[in-house]
């Protein structure tokens, strides 16, 4: 549409989205529209990955392996695991609600490059049919696709190699757009300290998703090369070492989940603020800590190999590392709380996510060391307690985050504003489903149960089926808010520009935003947390 | 206020925001590269000997030919930018030209190399070390292939007369990818065919 | 970035005919027995090329610290990747 024709219509108050038809979504350049595109594709395969997992807690009701073989047990956890990393939690936040925000908070129209924008979502889009098209014969090496077995297995993983390699593709380009961008489009005005923490978060974020997701590129490369060419890197026939694999692996896995955490930090950063109406405590703490994690994240990968064969140089040495990585994370923790500390505080849905988000992270955050430990390290190894600790921290932490931004913002995606009452609902489902589900897993993980196990020893039972209970309740959780947010999009009622009244940039834009963003670009001249004082 | 989404108003910061671009696409490409240098260096310590042994049945005249033929090809790509700098279109054309002629003349050259390999019965399966041989040389003979398409698509925006002196951003950006190409091969060349 | 002036292309020009000179001394020194110098002194003499080929054919002189950081921070990670790795497989 053209630029006179397309303000008319915008006139009509739906902003970005008044332009219909499928190829104004198809070959749209607008990150708004990507984003959402982004949104909605990733949140479908939380769903998928979801019923996955519903079906591990129904095997795990009993001991033995009542309803499903081994092999689809195995098969099962494969495609759990691999589906919410690579097909969810990794692009959904930066690609989805970074995507959407990163020009509205810095002021701009658009990212720097929005052709390669809309590539990187195409690429994402073959990668993950790339990936259905395995499931012909599906995964059952654990989303870690660790050899020799990947090399061996039957599964098709030379074909999933190649979906993996184009998600990375896609992580990559999104990356770089974003550093781009940070660095070259913000408004007139917003010095790098006027930028919302959000930004530092993403910023972050993206270095680890250009310097990290290249070695994964190339672990798959090497892994379909084994299969298809018969080189032996990974095979201890030809001279090669698995555990080489494992490196490579994991120098892109640990620093991956700081891609995670990092972009819903900043979601949190966003809302505390907001909601307690007091400046973020510790701005420049919390900006550089995002960072230090970025950094340390990088050094510490070997802690997932501790019992795997390393030499003890290298398990002391990562072991050391890794409890580094706690101190800028407790920075955040502890400005977050200072930022709650005698605020006016109220809980509406995005707060009750941002508060339930520092809870479960802290308890997440506070069983890594006991992994980080040499010594308890090899009793805890590839048990419950590693599960409960990553469910806690990317569950309990990104997901949570996730949800916040997701009920923060809707008003200005969408224009509606949703039915609080059945978001504080889904809450206290999700929040009571997650810990009963969770909780239960530390426990029976330090008593000795396996991961990744159909089977299970008898004194496990109890708690196993109170895991399960807790499951059904995490998932009508999960399904009445998703219903609140399609009768929100549908029946919502009309959103005004600034419903939180909130200082940052994109609340100056329409709800919806117009195509360009801002009539004007803003004249950036203060920090957009000064929250508590007469203006705000 | 800029047109349509997709433009930037300032040509300054689109120039600079294309150069960040390119650098930071440069760095993945130091990481995807790096990790296959990691896995030559983890095998090489541990088969000194096979590697010694294996490495002596490349042909290190041909690996400098290649050298050189690249080398010059980063050169043409050198005088083409500044030729298009100084509004000289057809100049442009030729130079970046002759680096894709070059280029071309290197994937002979390690075809060339492959074919005699193969007729000797050494496969990317056979040991270790020409695993990573052809590994190595076969993902940066990709990054060569490819640079041959971004190069040639460049001269057919110059022949649209799309390119002048106050607009080489193109040409330069798919100069910084070549140079680059040159360099891992810089590495690549002393790490296969010379060191014993 | 001094364009229009002949300045440029003889800059390249020399920065080539240096490069094809190391390039010849790499390979000589290669027919040599140096034992574990010769890995020394091929990789650093690749070192060279390579910053002659950044410095000069990239542009690298004369940029931002900010291109000189997008430029050197991917080798720290990559030192990282091969020392870490290293740290393990050689002392097995």
């Amino acid at each position: 549409m053209e630029g006179v024709e397309r303000i008319a219509a915008e006139r009509n108050g739906r902003g970005y989205l008044s332009e219909r038809g499928w190829r104004s979504w198809a070959f749209t350049l607008d990150h708004k529209r990507i984003g959402a595109m982004y949104l909605w594709t990733t949140t479908v395969f939380f769903l998928i990955g979801g019923v996955f997992a519903l079906l591990l807690r129904l095997e795990l009701l009993s001991p033995q392996a009542r309803y499903f073989s081994n092999h689809t047990y195995n098969v099962f956890f494969t495609l759990h695991g691999a589906m919410m990393i690579f097909l969810f939690i990794i692009p959904a936040i930066p690609s989805g609600l970074g995507n959407f925000f990163i020009p509205l908070h810095i002021g701009a129209r658009d990212v720097a490059f929005p052709r390669l924008n809309l590539a990187s979502y195409w690429v994402f889009a073959a990668g993950f049919l790339v990936i259905i098209g395995s499931l012909v014969a599906p995964m059952d090496t654990g989303w870690t696709f660790y050899t020799p077995y990947s090399a061996k297995s039957a599964a098709a993983v030379t074909t999933l190699s190649l979906g993996i390699f184009l998600i990375g593709m896609s992580s990559i380009l999104t990356g770089l757009n974003f550093i781009v961008t940070i660095h070259k489009l913000r408004a007139p005005g917003m010095t790098w300290h006027r930028l919302p923490l959000f930004i530092w978060g993403m910023y972050a974020t993206s270095i680890i998703q250009v310097v990290a997701t290249p070695v994964v590129g190339v672990t798959f490369l090497l892994l379909a090369a084994e299969r298809v060419l018969g080189v032996g890197f990974f095979d201890p026939s030809k001279g090669g070492d698995p555990v080489l694999f494992q490196h490579f692996f994991w120098f892109y896995s640990h620093p991956v989940v700081y891609v995670m955490i990092l972009p819903a930090m900043g979601i949190v950063s966003e809302v505390i603020p907001v909601f307690s109406r007091k400046p973020i405590f510790g701005y420049s703490a919390i900006a550089y800590s995002s960072l230090a994690i970025a950094f340390i994240g990088f050094l510490v990968w070997g802690h997932h190999m501790f019992t795997s064969g390393m030499s003890p140089l290298a398990n002391a040495i990562f072991s050391f590392l890794t409890f580094f990585v706690a101190v800028p994370t407790a920075v955040k923790v502890f400005n977050w709380i200072a930022t709650l500390y005698k605020g006016s505080i109220t809980f509406e849905s995005p707060m009750l996510y941002a508060l339930t988000f520092i809870f479960l992270f802290i308890v997440g955050g506070l069983t890594g060391p006991f992994l980080a430990a040499l010594a308890t390290n090899v009793q805890l190894h590839d048990t419950y307690f590693v599960v409960a600790h990553f469910h806690y921290t990317m569950m309990g932490g990104t997901v949570m985050g996730f949800f916040a931004g997701l009920h923060y913002w809707f008003p200005k995606m969408t224009g509606r504003m949703l039915n609080e009452k059945v978001a504080r609902l889904a809450w206290a489902l999700i929040f009571i489903g997650f810990n009963v589900t969770f909780f239960t897993m530390f426990i029976v993980g330090v008593r000795g149960m396996p991961r990744r196990y159909a089977e299970y020893l008898p004194k496990y039972h109890t708690e196993n089926v109170i895991s399960t209970i807790g499951s059904a309740v995490l998932a009508v959780g999960i399904l009445v808010m998703c219903w609140n947010f399609l009768q929100g999009l549908r029946k919502g009622a009309p959103a005004p520009a600034n419903p939180w009244r909130a200082l940052s940039l994109e609340w100056q834009a329409a709800s919806p935003p117009e195509t360009e963003n801002f009539h004007e670009i803003p004249h950036v001249t203060a920090w957009p947390y000064g929250y508590g004082t007469p203006k705000a | 206020m800029s047109g349509q989404p997709g433009e930037h108003a300032d040509p300054a910061v689109a120039f600079e925001s294309a150069k960040l671009g390119v650098w930071t696409f440069l760095a993945t490409e130091v990481l995807l590269f790096g990790a296959l240098f990691t896995a030559y260096t983890v095998f090489r310590l541990k088969y000194p000997e096979m590697f010694r042994a294996e490495h002596a049945k490349l042909d290190r005249v041909l690996g400098a030919v290649n050298t050189v033929v690249l080398i010059t090809s980063s050169l043409m790509v050198v005088l083409g930018v500044d030729a298009i700098k100084r509004g000289k279109a057809r100049l442009f054309e030729a130079c970046f030209g002759a680096t894709i002629l070059l280029a071309a003349v290197f994937l002979c050259i390690k075809y060339m190399e492959y074919t005699a390999k193969f007729h000797h019965g050494i496969y990317p399966r056979t040991n270790l070390f020409f695993s990573i041989y052809f590994m190595l040389t076969g993902l940066h003979g990709i990054h060569v292939l490819l640079g041959m398409g971004v190069l040639s698509y460049v001269i057919l925006l110059s022949r649209r007369g799309r390119l002048s002196a106050s607009y080489s951003t193109p040409a330069e950006m798919s100069g910084l990818y070549w140079h680059f190409v040159d360099l891992v091969w810089i590495y690549l060349f002393p790490l296969l065919y010379l060191i014993g | 970035m001094a364009h229009g002036t002949g300045n440029s292309r003889r800059t390249a020009i020399a920065v080539f005919i240096a490069l094809l000179g190391l390039t010849a001394a790499t390979v000589l020194v290669s027919y040599l027995d140096l034992g574990l110098w010769n890995a020394v002194v091929a990789l650093l003499i690749a070192s060279v090329k390579a910053s002659l080929v950044a410095l000069f054919f990239m542009h690298l002189k004369g940029e931002s610290r900010l291109v000189w950081g997008f430029a050197l921070v991917p080798v720290f990670f990559l030192a990282l990747i091969l020392l870490g790795t290293l740290s393990d497989t050689m002392l097995r």
